[in-house]
Formats: C-alpha cells, structure tokens, sequence
C-alpha cells in the first residue's frame, strides 16, 4: 500500500528526498514530464486530453489546474552536541512539547536511533511532575559514551524523525506517523492515474510545515487557473464536555474547506464540491476556521495575481505526534470527489 | 580604506529602517572601485555588479550569484511632542532595558544631541527600581524650549542612538549598527579579493534596506534579480555570558554556516568545500525554521532561489555595544570572494538539476539535493 | 449606503457591486480579478512624465465566521480579521441571508472582564439546532446603522468604506490627471493584506497609496498618539507592519502644505494597512497611505469627522493632478 510506504518514509521539512524518491516511482509512468525544482518541489504534469479540451479562465490556454499536496512532516533537527554525548534538538514545525517525551526517534541518513528519555518517576517532586517540560531543556540519547563518539554519529543540522510503524487500526482506520500529508500525497497519487480535459500539475510540496515555503515558489512557477490542495485535516472529535465544534470528525466524509487561518476558500470552487459530493451521494464536511492553521493553499490563493483555491481534506487525528489516525473510507472518498469535481471545472468558473 | 576604518564609518553613520540614505551613499563610493554597474532600486536597495569573464562564445547568459548584507539600524521614531519632550516608539526590536540614559540623535530639521532621561536612584522607591521602565514611560530630552522642540522636530522623525565606535583587546571592537553593517564590511573585503581572482558568475553585491522591519529590502531586490544562487550575510550570537551555546560561534572562530529548510544543501556543501580547502575556520549552525534573516525571504522569491547563509559572530546584538573581532570579518570576505570564483558550470547544471554527464550512465538514487528534470514514458 | 452593506473578508460580493455601480460611470475600464478585486482604471491625460499610481481601499469589514452549531441551535464562531471580544457582547450581527443574531457569552467559568472569544456564541432565537436558518461556515457582520451626529458620524464599518468612499469621491472630483491611475477596491485586508498582494501583482504600479482608517490619541486617557478627529487626514510614516516611502510622504506633505489641506502626521504602534503589502510587490513599489483618523477602530461603532474625510479627497486630487516627484 502506498501510503503505508509514505507514512514510513521520513521527511522533515527540507529534507523530503526519500519520500520524493518514492513518490518519483509511483507516478514517472503516468505523467507527460516531471520535474524538482530548485526548493525540491516534485512537479508534475500531466497534458490536457478529451475531446474538446478546456479553456483558460484568463486567454491563456488550455485551462492549468495545480493539485498540491506536502512530503514534508514535523520531526526534529539536531543543533548541539552536549559534552556528555547527548543531543539538543529543535522542533522544525508545531510539535506540542508534551508529546515528545519517552519516545523514540531516528536520526539522520543512517537512521541512528535515539531515545527522549525524562527523569524517573520515583526522583520527581510533586511540583515537577505537574510542569511542562520545554523542548529546549529535553535531549536525546543515542547511547554514545562522549560528546566526541557522538559527533562521530550524528552531525549538527541531522534531522530526525519518530519511529512509528504504520498499520491497520481498529474498524477500517489506519495509524502512522506523518499521515499529514501523506495523505495528501497518496490521494493525489491516485488522481494523476486519470485524463482531465486540462493541464493538470500535480504537485508534490516541500516545506509545508515551516511557512508552505515550497507551495508559494511552485504557484508563482506554474501559474495555475485554478488550485486545490490535499490535506490531512485537524480534527479533535474526541468526547467533549462542551458541545463545540470538532473542526472535523473521522468517518464524516471528506473535509471541504470554507476557510482556515490562512485562506478564506474560493466561494464557486466550495460550491462546485459540495455540488458534487450532493450529486454522487459522498458525505462531505465542512473545515472551518475554529483552530489555528493553515496549508499550502494560503500561500497559493495568493501568488501572482491571485488564484482561486480550495482545500480538500481527510480528517486526521493526532497530527503533528508521533502518530496519528484516518479512516480509508475518507481516504477513497476522496479520491472519488476529486475525481467526480475535476472534470467539472472544463466548463469553467461563473463570474465572481 | 582599512575594514575597521571602514566599519567605523558604517557604524556612525545613521539610518534605521527606511531612513537609509547616509549609508546609502556609503555604500555607493564603496563598491564603485570593485564594480561594474550600480543602480538603486525604488525601495533604496544598492545592487553593484562585477561582471563575471565569461568564454565569448557562449550564447547563454552568465549566472548570477547575488551577496548581501542590510544597512538599516534598529532605532526609535518620534510619536508625540509632550511639554518639550519626545515620546517615541522603536523601530525594529530593542530590549527597552537598554535604552535608560542612553544619547540619541534627534533628525529633524537639524540633527539634534538628545538624552533618554531617568529619574535618579535617590528619589525612587525600592519597588519602583525593581520594574522595567515600559517604553510608553520613557524620553528623549534635548535641552531646548517646547517651541523650539516644535519647530525643529516632527511627529515620525527618526532617533538613533549616539555612540562611537571603540577599539576592545585584541582584534575586538565595539559599537553600534554592527547588525548588519559589518556584513557589507565583508562584502566589499569579497569584492576586493575577488578583483585578484578569475570567476565566471556576474556577482551581484547587494546593501538592502528594511531587514529589521520585515526583510523588505531583500524580498525586492531578489525578485529584481532573480539571482542562481543567494548568500545573506548576517550577524548571529557569538558565545557571550548567561547565554546557551547552542550555535553560538567563538568570536575570532571565523564563522557560522548555517543548515535547515532554509538552506539549499548543495550551496552548503559547496561553501564548506571551499572553507576546508583555504583552511578558513567555521562551525557548522542548524535552524529548524526561520533564521531571521534575509536568507528567508530570498529563498522563496519567484520561482524559488537556492540560498545560504553565513552567520557573523556579534556579541550583544541590539545594543549600541555590538561587540565582534575583525578576524571574522576578514575571512568571511575571503570566502565570499572564493566562493564566487569557484562557481561554475558544472555547479550551475547540478542546482538546475541537469543531469550531469557521468551520472546518466549509472543515476544515484536519492542524491542529496539532486534536482532532476525528465520527460517521463508513458 | 455603502457603511451598512454586508461584506465581512472573503464575502465582499454585495459591498463590491454597490461600489461597482458608483464607479462605472468614472471610470474607463472597471474589472474584478481572480481574488475578487475591484480595480478601476482611469486612463492618464496630457503631460509626461506620467506614473501608474495604485489607490487602494479595501472593501471588507471584520467579522465572524460560525464554526458550529449545538444542539440548542445556539451558535459557536471564529473571527474574521481583528475581532475583539471584549466589544461583542450585547451587540448583534447579521448574515448575508438578513438573519440577526446576538452575541452571548457563557456564564460559567467567564467575567465580565475578560471575555473570550471561545467562550461566546451567537442567538438567533432559535428553539433548538434542526433545520437552522445558518449553516457551519456562514459569515456575519456587526450589525448597527449608519449614524450622523453632524460634523461627526458613526458607523459599523467605517473601516474601511469610509475609504472607499474618499476614493469614490476622489475619482469623481479628479477631473483629470497625468497620471495612469488604478483604483483598487481590494478584499480580505482584514485577514491579512491578501486582496492587495495580489492586485499589486497585477496592477505593478510604479507608486502606491492606501486609504484607510488610523487610530487617534483623542480620547479619554488613550494612548499617547499624536492624532485627533477632525484636525484634517494623517499621512503616515510608520504603523506596525511598514515605514512609509520617504518620497511618497513627502509628497504627500507638499500636497497638503501647497493646497492648504490640513494634515496630521501619524505614527501607529498596532496596525498596518494594504499598502504594506503594495510595498514589496515585485521589485518593490514606493507606497504610502492617506489616513482617516477613526475613534474605536475595530468596534461595530467607529467614528470619523466628515471634514476629515473631505479634505483627504482633497489632498488625494492634488496630489494626483500633477506630477510625483519621489526624491
């Protein structure tokens, strides 16, 4: 399964070379060309075909539709060598300090495994045991013997990712890490295996995590008509005392969303999708602006002189831990809302 | 002009964000010597070109290369004329601690001598000592009439702090607006040296305005020239007391050269290959994300920019006693300038990600920071 | 009346074609880009050396975007742009489908002092949350009427209509300029500037100029600010997300000074406006603003003094019907 093979792959951001080696692999056979810019940015395209191909919504033609979806993945970075052989690290993404402790991790090319080991239960105080411990004073022990031995394995400016194996979870999900956005990257995977009556680029992003860095050069690149972004989406729909919103649930159907922090979603392409998710009886729900954060599509809807965006995402709880958790049913559905909605936008966009 | 001369007249000068012009025109007279073409960009940037000797049978345009440091200050600016004295809000981010009964430079109409007045010790009470003053609380004085305060100064106008530069032990000085001025030092050693070396890039020295309020300067004049590849040259935390070691770089270590998603792997390994074989001393740094420089916003200009960066050792970074060793800056000058010169046509096909010759026949896999381009079979 | 029009960020389509239809007549060419901008193009006449000049006004208002219904049909938001909790409660909103709501806030766990914004929700008087009137993703703004108390008015968003509206009246009252002139009513300021990153891109003027509402120092124990209503328009040379261009704000000044415009200097610590983004466009556009002093900016009752507004369109003609010298 590929996105088991994703979900295993590890790429921090600004440094997704094994997971582009892979992705490079799945799709080289199906589309027109591919390239890697100079960010790392794996483009894709894929040339018009059908009978009569789609226009530009400007006089360009035919009609560009960029589909982006990140490699990139919260982890580690390793920054100093302390003279007792472990390491500091620094968090390269939003990672919640309190998930890092007691857990394992890999370092580097070589995959040197690494443990966030914290003080003992038994030598806490009452108070200690009730603080958050920061990131920045948690190190981690890769078992050297000396600062030298240490260097001797790990280099400043190594990455490092959690070591979680992905597999089947309960009734139809699955868990692994980095499923933001490997997710993104399976579905679109998955697209790229069909025909739209327009130049589809298939985008495969760097550096999401850090400022949707790689998204912005690759929209100012293309110069797409239209975008739509891949996302595995935050949901928190564990039991609540409060009846709030969940942002999203797992198993309610693929997330459309109406805006987020860092875009507020083209109202005719929202349109277009719940048309079709209505029309082909796929549950769909709504991504609203109820937490923090954004994807590569604020960065996209504003690139150039602006392009219509929308974001379609695969609910996904615990993002941003070491593992977290979806349904494949979502995962098909939306698949197969994208590629229902796809060959719709042929006939363009309605006036703003 | 000597480096420290030179950096002398940089660090008097005055110019926070967006009031850059005295530097400017230093800038200007020094790279005229080195370069071939100069111009200002609308926003008051400075781009020098030293053209590349390319062969003349080339049909493609040389690559560019683009080196930069930012002249702008952190400062204050006046917000409102009370009772003769000015109040004022900072531009760029100073520690307020450090501004008590510090002298200023008032540019109004005139520049004027000014003081950030403090209550003396005797007339305070012992919890009153205790609180950090807020920068609402506090002054500048310059000894004259509210009318005449009203006639020379307006509402907007600039304050930089007043200090001269001193020398320290050693090859140490200190002083103010070493962030970033003593990096354009380096630029111009690079240029300098470089007039010694055959390159074959177009090197563009580049004095951008408005790092310290939002890098603004960069952001345009790297979309103006689209540069190969981007080197920003700034200053970062040298080892100094109370502080984590973390990336701190010894002043009179040479240098700091910077990792993370910031920066292109393969201009890393290129400036470490050329640091190794002259022998110039430099320790690897790593950011996870933002390096809070120039380097960050090049990176993502127009279709992406392949960027480095070096970190400048400073201790005390936005104080007006930025304290660095000229050693430092000396050799990053020469690094510059051999980094320029060892760019060449086979570096620029493996950033483009051409696929180089010898490596068609038996293609590395996940090569680091290979970018490739294919026509797949379908 | 375009301060009571519907538009919070990102739903600007009925405030867009009330302005669109005060401007197609002053206008020669009037076209809405991908993001939803309205950019109105008056064509440069007579002498050289002419400039492209951006004005740039923008159309939406803060607020709010609901994120749930429960299960007694009361409803739970998120802001658009800059909302303030502390200002909602005991205020309505209204949907674009007319529907009025209050602003409530939880008792338990919250005082009166320090309301948050995930601690309120909106009434609409529903009896519980089937077959609402509002879905999940529904966009309102502050609902009150416009107001005039005589030289002085209020209204829910002076911020910004009250520049478009001096940038209406500055195309009506500028008979003709050397200048190739882009009025730009732009959109989603309030999140964050992205209606004039884009349109910036796309106009690629050679100098810029927001219009936009500033903060004052007029008031009851305010922050020190050396801005009052109705002391003229403050030409800006520094708020917190840019410092104007030196040449711009001067010529803004010798504008004023030559016209005898009255004018203020203003010096902003929260805020920023479009021409923060305009300014680092492409190679980087020379970009200043012209602002509206405004009392209780961000509030659903913001105050301007109409002279003020008056004498900005003053300044803008003048400085429009000759050429711009930068340096």
């Amino acid at each position: 399964m590929l996105l088991e093979k994703l979900s295993n792959a590890r790429g921090v951001s600004g440094n997704e070379n094994e997971v582009r080696e892979i992705l490079i692999d799945a799709i080289k056979d199906r589309v027109t060309e591919y390239r890697v810019d100079t960010l790392g940015n794996l483009i894709a395209l894929k040339k018009a075909k059908g009978a009569r191909p789609s226009t530009a919504l400007r006089t360009r033609a035919p009609l560009r539709v960029m589909l982006a979806a990140h490699m990139d993945e919260v982890g580690l970075l390793i920054v100093h060598h302390d003279s007792n052989g472990h390491l500091r690290f620094a968090k390269v993404g939003s990672i919640d300090d309190r998930v890092l402790l007691s857990k394992v991790v890999l370092i580097g090319n070589d995959k040197i495994p690494g443990v966030i080991g914290v003080k003992p239960i038994h030598l806490l105080k009452q108070r200690e045991r009730e603080q958050v411990i920061d990131a920045d004073s948690l190190t981690i022990d890769i078992g050297a013997s000396s600062k030298e031995n240490a260097q001797g394995a790990v280099k400043v400016g190594d990455y490092a990712t959690f070591a979680t194996e992905f597999s089947k979870f309960g009734d139809g999900l699955v868990k692994g890490k980095a499923l933001d956005d490997r997710v993104g990257c399976a579905v679109l995977v998955e697209i790229l295996k069909r025909d739209f009556p327009f130049d589809l680029y298939g985008v495969f992003t760097v550096q999401e995590e850090v400022g949707a860095r790689g998204a912005r050069v690759a929209a100012h690149a293309i110069a797409p008509d239209v975008a739509f972004v891949l996302e595995g989406a935050t949901c928190d729909d564990s039991p609540k005392k409060k009846d709030v919103s969940p942002v999203t649930r797992v198993g309610a159907g693929p997330a459309i969303t109406v805006a987020d922090s860092s875009m507020i979603a083209d109202r005719r392409l929202v349109q277009l999708l719940v048309a079709t998710a209505q029309e082909q009886r796929i549950p769909f729900q709504f991504r609203v602006p109820s937490v923090r954060g954004g994807t590569d599509a604020g960065r996209i809807h504003i690139a150039r002189d602006g392009i219509p965006s929308a974001v379609v995402s695969v609910a996904t709880r615990y993002i941003h831990s070491p593992v977290s958790v979806l349904s494949l049913r979502e995962f098909e559905n939306v698949i197969a809302l994208m590629n229902k909605a796809l060959p719709k936008l042929a006939k363009g966009l309605p006036d703003l | 002009m000597s480096a420290k001369d030179f950096l002398q007249k940089l660090s008097e000068a005055t110019g926070i964000s967006g009031y850059e012009h005295s530097v400017r025109e230093l800038m200007v007279e020094a790279f005229r010597p080195y370069t071939d073409e100069i111009s200002v960009t609308p926003a008051g940037n400075v781009i020098a070109i030293k053209r590349g000797t390319r062969d003349p049978k080339s049909k493609t345009p040389a690559p560019k290369v683009l080196i930069e440091g930012h002249m702008d200050e952190i400062g204050l600016m006046v917000t409102d004329i009370e009772r003769g004295l000015l109040r004022f809000t900072q531009v760029g981010g100073f520690d307020v601690r450090v501004l008590l009964a510090q002298e200023v430079i008032v540019h109004g109409k005139q520049p004027l001598r000014g003081i950030i007045g403090s209550r003396p010790p005797h007339v305070l009470t012992d919890a009153e000592r205790e609180k950090v003053i807020p920068m609402p609380d506090l002054f500048v004085d310059v000894g004259v009439p509210e009318d005449k305060v009203r006639d020379l100064v307006s509402i907007g106008d600039p304050i930089t702090l007043a200090r001269q530069m001193i020398s320290l032990k050693g090859n140490l000085v200190a002083g103010k607006a070493f962030d970033d001025r003593c990096a354009l030092v380096s630029v111009v050693e690079a240029l300098k040296h470089l007039a010694t070396l055959k390159h074959s890039w177009d090197v563009y020295a580049v004095a951008n305005v408005q790092e310290e309020v939002g890098l603004y300067g960069a952001m345009t004049s790297t979309f103006k020239i689209n540069p190969d590849v981007a080197i920003a040259l700034d200053v970062s935390h040298a080892d100094q007391p109370n502080s984590t070691e973390v990336n701190a770089v010894p002043l009179g270590d040479g240098m700091g050269l910077a990792m993370g998603p910031n920066i292109h792997p393969l201009v890393h390994k290129k400036l470490i290959e050329v640091a190794n074989a002259n022998e110039i001393p430099f320790k690897v740094t790593a950011y996870a994300g933002a390096t809070g420089t120039n380097a960050w916003a090049m990176q993502v200009v127009q279709a992406g920019i392949p960027t480095g960066l070096i970190d400048i050792p400073l201790r005390y970074m936005h104080t007006s006693v930025e304290t660095l060793n000229l050693n430092d800056l000396e050799r990053i000058g020469r690094l510059m300038a051999l980094f320029c010169a060892a760019l060449d046509e086979k570096f620029f096909k493996e950033l483009r990600g051409d696929q180089i010759e010898s490596e068609k026949e038996n293609p590395k896999k996940g090569r680091e920071g290979g970018r490739r381009r294919k026509k797949a079979k379908r | 009346m375009i301060a009571e029009a519907y538009g919070p960020s990102g739903h600007e389509h009925i405030i867009r074609e009330v302005i669109r239809d005060e401007i197609k007549s002053l206008a020669d060419e009037v076209r809405v880009d991908a993001l939803g901008n309205l950019i109105a193009h008056r064509k440069a006449v007579g002498a050289t050396p002419r400039k492209k000049v951006m004005l740039a006004a923008h159309m939406d208002e803060i607020g709010v975007m609901v994120t749930h219904i429960d299960e007694k049909g009361f409803l739970r938001f998120a802001s658009l742009g800059g909302v303030f909790a502390n200002t909602l409660v005991g205020h309505r909103c209204r949907f674009e489908n007319g529907i009025i709501g209050a602003f409530g806030q939880e008792k338990k766990n919250s005082s009166r002092t320090e309301t948050q914004l995930d601690k309120m929700f909106i009434d609409i008087g529903a009896r519980d949350g089937k077959n609402s009137p509002i879905n999940v993703g529904d966009a309102a703004g502050f609902w009150r009427e416009f107001t005039d108390l005589g030289d002085r008015m209020i209204a829910k968003t002076m911020d910004d209509r009250i520049g478009c509206a001096v940038l209406i009246e500055t195309l009506r009252q500028l008979k003709k300029s050397p200048h190739e002139i882009f009025a730009v009513f732009t959109v989603q300021e309030e999140v964050g500037v992205r209606g004039a990153t884009t349109s910036a891109f796309g106009v690629q003027p050679d100098v810029a100029i927001a219009i936009d509402v500033t903060d004052t120092g007029d008031t009851p124990e305010s922050n020190t600010m050396a801005v009052a209503l109705g002391k003229g328009p403050a030409i800006k040379v520094k708020d917190s997300g840019m410092l104007a261009h030196r040449g711009v704000k001067t010529a803004l000044i010798t504008a004023a000074q030559e016209n005898k415009i009255p004018y203020q200097l203003e010096v902003l610590t929260g805020g920023s406006t479009d021409a923060m983004a305009m300014q680092v466009s492409r190679e980087g556009v020379p970009a200043g603003v012209v602002s509206i002093p405004t009392r209780y900016v961000h509030t659903p009752s913001e105050m301007v003094d109409f002279d003020d507004a008056q004498n900005a369109v003053k300044l803008l003609v003048a400085f429009l019907g000759k050429p711009i010298k930068l340096d």
